[in-house]
């Protein structure tokens, strides 16, 4: 009975503690963004706060919606959490607002590399980097005695001896999904062969060249140990593929691969041979062939000074630095946040980020590219056409469309 | 009806589709001549968690200005109908200038995004309506001739297709599919082929969509053409039996020509339907293999940079392109109708 009693008092000095922490806000809060654990967290974290309502709207979708969603006047949305690439579409529109002043007053705890700044002013709040890398099966390349691959030319290779011992068909995955992920998938490799994506200081196309058809030839040479179906499969789709041990070598999100065998019903060897390592090279290069991202959050524009404020103050007490106890939310990413320590699931960002690996480029016509590449590339990837054209395609559309908006 | 008298009739119902019709058209029609202004670009510097960067950005001070003078943006006239991701005027004209053969003209066509659009969305068209319009009439015959106290519950069951949303259909069909799916699976079997993938293939993807077309809409045609036969004279039918007609002549030659007006109504809207076909694409994750115009639209809305003057501009060709398709059945019931008169 007495240690009955002493473990509630004890849960109730815990709730007292949380209490206390407690955020209070007194206008209301709303937050659109992407749907992976960590900014699950963060949505939740954010809805702990009392006094006004706090909703959320996390999708996969959240790029079609969040500008809409941000134009109107006053703004649906009080808060979009973005990336590096997604925030261009949203200072393009001139949808958020430089939070200098809210830092000052309530931003004490935040680091000084958390603040995104563009042109002196700060326009986001970093939480966690993210990076695509190699996530492998250990006990597949043990039985084929070889080491994790560091570079694509050991990934094909590797691929070739998992097919030939019969252990696997289709080993290699990949979200090759025909539109945005087609198109990162080729970012990550065109960057790794050395390309760069745009004329220096232009907005002209730069994805036709001899980097690009590398590139390109080293995706279809991939493509031939995937899943046949490899151009409908996204992110969900290819860690479905890894879990059901489908797969043994690929090329993932570290935000996702830290809970990738954390599902029910992944079957025992597979959550005993799951790995991470480093993102990979290619075509004798040293950059990885991968592109090094950070998630943050943004206030509304067009939200009166109360909106802005509460949103602020509830987007940071979701990332404040007290989370990390929690030994689940600190595995789920590679947080920005003061106190962090690098758990074994962010070995993959964090040797992404020492080997130097490019961060997506944050231009305003990046969108556009990205978009071009995806709708182009698909008829390259099932042999339709060559590499040449499939590039010369991906110029052309983007500059037809890139002409429509006024950067050519 | 006297003009004044129909005047006050039909105004109520002249003035919303004036609001919600004409108008709205109007306004795509603007857009779709009109662009974003000349971005106003500005080097700045970025910091990120990572590094500071010298990177371009958009001028805003700037931009706000020239938008505030010239809100609608540049008039561009029809420079985006006749660019490359619409009607290519001068990429066509390229391909047919270097083409050899109608094979390689039409193969060069098919890489731009309208062509390829308009060639799945037609062959999606003269694939689905006539297979529609055939089996709703079989299986309305069919229905209609079973015993009388089973056909609520087989009405029921034959409407489901066409109750279920479209996008969840396409997305049972897409799984069942999947080359771990039932169908997909069960199709390797079949052909003994284990890498068979209907996914994969731009052909079998097709056959995919067009199937899942027939079995989402032939139920629509089902329930019209079964109203229609509720109404069928039964002394014509007795007269044809009397005459000593099979049962296929009194299907062609009695129980067609009463359900004719049914079958164009049909047919109208299966062709407008059809050209709009978009729910399975997204469904199918088919994008790699079919487009049409309608998923154009979403794909220049969906992007980070949102196109609104090309989705316009792919907007006005749908509404042309829906007319032309309508135009010969329309001219054909116009021609009945003052037949009648």
């Amino acid at each position: 009975m007495f240690v009955k009693k002493l473990a509630l008092a004890g849960v109730m000095t815990v709730l007292a503690g949380t209490s206390a922490m407690a955020c209070g806000i007194d206008a209301r809060v709303s937050i659109v963004g992407n749907e992976f654990p960590a900014i699950q967290t963060v949505g939740a974290g954010a809805q702990e706060c009392a006094g006004a309502d706090v909703t959320t709207n996390l999708t996969a979708d959240h790029q079609k919606i969040n500008v809409p969603g941000m134009q109107g006047n006053p703004a649906e949305y009080t808060s979009a959490i973005i990336a590096n690439s997604s925030i261009v579409a949203l200072m393009n529109e001139d949808v958020i607002r430089p939070l200098d002043d809210l830092v000052a007053k309530h931003g004490k705890h935040l680091k000084k590399n958390q603040l995104v700044t563009i042109n002196g002013k700060v326009m986001a709040v970093a939480f966690m980097a993210n990076a695509q890398h190699l996530v492998y099966r250990a006990d597949v390349l043990k039985e084929i005695g070889v080491e994790p691959p560091k570079t694509y030319e050991d990934m094909l290779a590797a691929a070739k001896m998992i097919r030939d011992k019969g252990i696997m068909q289709n080993p290699v995955g990949g979200a090759y999904k025909a539109g945005w992920n087609l198109a990162q998938e080729f970012n990550n490799m065109f960057l790794g062969m050395g390309g760069s994506h745009f004329k220096s200081g232009s907005a002209q196309p730069n994805v036709n060249n001899d980097a690009g058809v590398k590139a390109l030839t080293m995706m279809k040479s991939l493509a031939e140990y995937m899943n046949p179906d490899f151009l409908t499969h996204d992110s969900n789709s290819t860690n479905a593929e890894f879990r059901a041990g489908n797969v043994a070598i690929m090329n993932m999100w570290g935000s996702r691969a830290a809970t990738l065998v954390t599902a029910d019903g992944v079957p025992q060897e597979v959550v005993d041979g799951f790995a991470i390592a480093g993102p990979m090279t290619a075509g004798g290069g040293s950059t990885p062939a991968s592109t090094l991202w950070w998630d943050g959050w943004t206030v509304a524009k067009n939200v009166s000074d109360a909106e802005a404020e509460a949103t602020f103050i509830a987007m940071t007490h979701a990332i404040r630095p007290e989370i990390l106890a929690d030994g689940d939310v600190a595995t789920q990413a590679v947080w920005l946040i003061d106190g962090y320590k690098p758990t074994p699931a962010a070995v993959g960002v964090f040797a992404a980020a020492e080997a130097n690996t490019i961060p997506y480029p944050m231009l305003p016509y990046m969108g556009l590219l990205h978009t071009a590449l995806g709708n182009e590339l698909a008829d390259f990837m099932q042999g339709k056409e060559s590499a040449e054209q499939a590039l010369a395609d991906v110029e052309a559309a983007y500059m037809a469309a890139a002409k429509e908006k006024g950067f050519l | 009806m006297k003009h004044r008298t129909f005047f006050w009739f039909f105004m109520p119902t002249g003035l919303a589709m004036l609001l919600f019709i004409a108008l709205p058209i109007l306004s795509v029609v603007v857009q779709s001549m009109h662009t974003p202004h000349e971005a106003v670009l500005l080097t700045v510097e970025n910091c990120t968690p990572f590094k500071c960067t010298e990177e371009t950005t958009i001028d805003q001070d700037a931009t706000a200005a020239i938008r505030s003078a010239e809100p609608l943006g540049r008039f561009v006239g029809l420079d985006i109908y006749l660019d490359r991701a619409h009607l290519a005027v001068g990429e066509v004209g390229g391909a047919w200038a270097s083409s050899a053969s109608w094979g390689e003209f039409f193969s060069s066509l098919s890489n731009l995004p309208f062509y390829r659009a308009m060639s799945f969305t037609l062959v999606f068209i003269f694939a689905v309506t006539p297979m529609v319009i055939i089996l709703g009439l079989l299986i309305a015959l069919s229905v209609n001739s079973i015993y009388a106290r089973l056909r609520g519950i087989v009405i029921f069951f034959s409407l489901l297709p066409f109750v279920i949303t479209p996008l969840i259909g396409a997305l049972v069909l897409y799984w069942m599919i999947d080359s771990r799916g039932i169908l997909g699976n069960l199709l390797q079997w079949m052909a003994g082929d284990p890498s068979l993938s209907l996914k994969a293939s731009t052909g079998l993807m097709w056959v995919s969509l067009i199937i899942y077309g027939i079995w989402h809409a032939a139920p629509f045609a089902f329930v019209i053409f079964y109203a229609g036969l509720q109404t069928l004279p039964q002394d014509q039918m007795e007269a044809a039996q009397i005459d000593g007609a099979s049962r296929f002549q009194r299907v062609r030659y009695v129980i067609l020509p009463h359900l004719m007006p049914l079958v164009t109504f049909v047919t109208l809207i299966q062709l407008m339907d059809n050209f709009r076909v978009f729910e399975p694409v997204i469904g199918f994750n088919a994008e790699a293999h079919a487009t049409s115009l309608s998923w154009a639209i979403f794909n220049d809305l969906g992007g980070e940079t949102r196109q609104f003057s090309s989705a316009a501009a792919t907007s006005v060709i749908t509404i042309i392109g829906v007319a032309i398709l309508l135009t010969p059945v329309l001219i054909r019931t116009w021609r009945d109708f003052k037949g009648k008169v």
